[in-house]
């Protein structure tokens, strides 16, 4: 479809650019100040350079925080992405059920995310939750609290109960968008349950899967508020995944310059993911 | 073969409804059931912590100030990404793409990133502490997301419409109102959803930005943990009730879910 060359247009998108310039530019520029500058206190600054970046950088702290969150967000993935598109191509097609099952499945997707916290702790306490009762009942020496493979295992777990949901659902709108000529078609080939995966429904999944992964990524590299009601990145550091080292660092220690670098750093791994997803994307809508 | 099909979306379900089922049964034990000991369901029943929660004021104005900023960042992200999706949808102007990609940047950046700076900016232009600060701060990734979805929506209508009108004489505000709206009203309900959805789940801005007057769910949830203790009941029957608006918000749209969340182009 043609667009036509109009830079009036500008006008209908200047509201938008207004508010979201508003939130965007004003805190990232204060985040830039901070993250050159040191100070004594009494609100006096003076310029730093790039000490910051340099600290931060060798700092062991960092690089923990670093592996831990690109461990979290590719384990999740694994995990949730193959999870995902199984459960979608086993759900019925049509009937009274799909909507049923879709709101059922939809459900943990808007539970706010310090109760998502709040309810696996409860879940998952050895003493008197069901999953950590559960597991100790069935011999395995279980304590999110104490242990931090367990602590690992139980924000897994939680990220994969609270976003596969979400992977579902996109798969099911692919594959809802498909034909039933296409399936018809491939009953008269005699074609293999793996063939009609590969050949008819995985195509029509590759751009709902392409959003479904890149928005998982980007939401589990931001991931906070979770992880943080459960296990407040513990035991010892076991769980303290990047948004968790940033906030310690910036409202829990006030190393305001070390926070600031982590910021900016952060900020910018995602604005290249987010470049990687939109040219993969584009490059979709183009075929 | 069939009946392994059926148990996959099954199991899952049931997956997801322990947890749940965790918290609702905690909703309704007292804390000292709770604290002694694993129980299936309470041998205790008791209301108590519903009704602490709907008659204390400090409880139930966290649940007021919630839907209060949601409902002010859904109008005003929907109403100012409309014009937006538009132009994006419609026509080529200077830097489209580039404006296009930095708004979707927004959607990505980490809240962690912003909690400070937010709360400085705030407090020095006096909205910190109002529903109208943490609505203006969710509009950082709704609107970006409600002009993805909502351009997505509107690129499915074929543009002849558009000329049609105009040469039927109807005014562009004329016809944005009274044609275009109603063809993409589907997609506006469920740019409103996410919308809905994301504004009610994010806490970290919405628990930065205020203190007392208009002070979240959440926040009134963590802080009275703090204060009187360890109050597992009341914390699993608050919990349970910032269930129900989502639950209420899914109901609706419950139709257009699946196709929703392919985000209007497949």
């Amino acid at each position: 479809m043609g667009k036509t060359w109009n830079n009036r247009a500008w006008l209908m998108v200047l509201p938008v650019m207004a508010l979201v310039a508003f939130n965007a530019i004003i805190p990232l520029m204060t985040v830039v100040n901070y993250s050159v500058q040191d100070t004594f206190g009494n609100n006096i600054f003076f310029f730093e350079g790039v000490k910051w970046y340099e600290a931060l950088l060798a700092s062991e702290r960092f690089h923990a925080a670093l592996v831990r969150q690109f461990a979290f967000t590719f384990t999740i993935l694994l995990i949730e992405i193959p999870l995902g598109v199984a459960i979608a191509l086993a759900m019925p097609r049509r009937g009274a059920w799909v909507s049923v099952c879709l709101v059922l499945m939809a459900l943990p997707l808007l539970i706010p995310w310090n109760v998502v916290g709040a309810m696996w702790n409860i879940f998952a306490l050895p003493d008197i939750g069901l999953l950590g009762y559960g597991l100790n009942a069935l011999g395995i020496d279980y304590n999110f609290t104490q242990q931090p493979v367990s602590a690992w295992f139980t924000v897994i777990l939680m990220d994969v109960w609270h976003w596969t949901s979400l992977v579902v659902l996109l798969a099911y709108a692919g594959l809802s968008s498909i034909p039933d000529a296409y399936y018809q078609a491939a009953k008269i080939d005699s074609a293999s349950r793996w063939a009609v995966f590969r050949h008819i429904q995985l195509p029509k999944m590759k751009r709902v899967l392409t959003i479904a992964v890149l928005l998982r990524f980007m939401d589990s590299f931001m991931i906070y508020t979770e992880p943080f009601v459960l296990t407040g990145g513990g035991p010892g550091n076991a769980t303290t995944l990047l948004s968790i080292d940033l906030v310690k660092a910036a409202l829990g220690e006030f190393n305001l310059g070390i926070a600031a670098a982590m910021s900016i750093i952060y900020f910018l791994m995602t604005l290249l993911f987010c470049w990687v997803f939109y040219t993969l994307m584009m490059r979709g809508e183009e075929q | 073969m069939r009946r392994v099909k059926w148990l996959v979306p099954t199991l899952y379900i049931v997956f997801l409804m322990l947890p749940i089922y965790w918290l609702l049964n905690m909703s309704f034990k007292t804390t000292n059931e709770i604290l002694g000991g694993f129980s299936m369901w309470p041998s205790d029943f008791t209301l108590d912590s519903y009704r602490e929660i709907l008659t204390n004021p400090v409880w139930y104005n966290g649940y007021l100030s919630s839907i209060t900023y949601v409902v002010i960042n859904t109008v005003l992200s929907v109403a100012v990404a409309l014009p937006a999706a538009y132009a994006f949808s419609r026509y080529r102007f200077l830097g489209d793409k580039h404006l296009f990609f930095w708004l979707l940047t927004n959607r990505m950046a980490p809240p962690a990133v912003f909690a400070l700076p937010f709360l400085q900016l705030y407090s020095e232009i006096g909205l910190f502490d109002t529903h109208i600060a943490v609505a203006l701060a969710h509009c950082l990734f709704n609107i970006p997301l409600a002009v993805w979805i909502l351009e997505g929506f509107m690129s499915g209508v074929p543009k002849e419409i558009d000329e049609t009108a105009y040469i039927d004489g109807y005014s562009f505000p004329k016809f944005f109102v009274k044609i275009f709206m109603p063809l993409i009203a589907s997609g506006i309900g469920v740019t409103a959803f996410f919308c809905f959805m994301f504004s009610w789940v994010e806490m970290l801005l919405a628990k930065t930005l205020t203190s007392v007057a208009a002070k979240p769910i959440a926040a009134v949830m963590t802080r009275t943990a703090s204060t009187s203790g360890y109050e597992l009941g009341l914390l699993a029957a608050a919990g349970v009730l910032t269930i129900i608006p989502g639950a209420i918000v899914i109901y609706f749209v419950r139709n257009y879910i699946a196709k929703g969340f392919a985000l209007g182009r497949v």
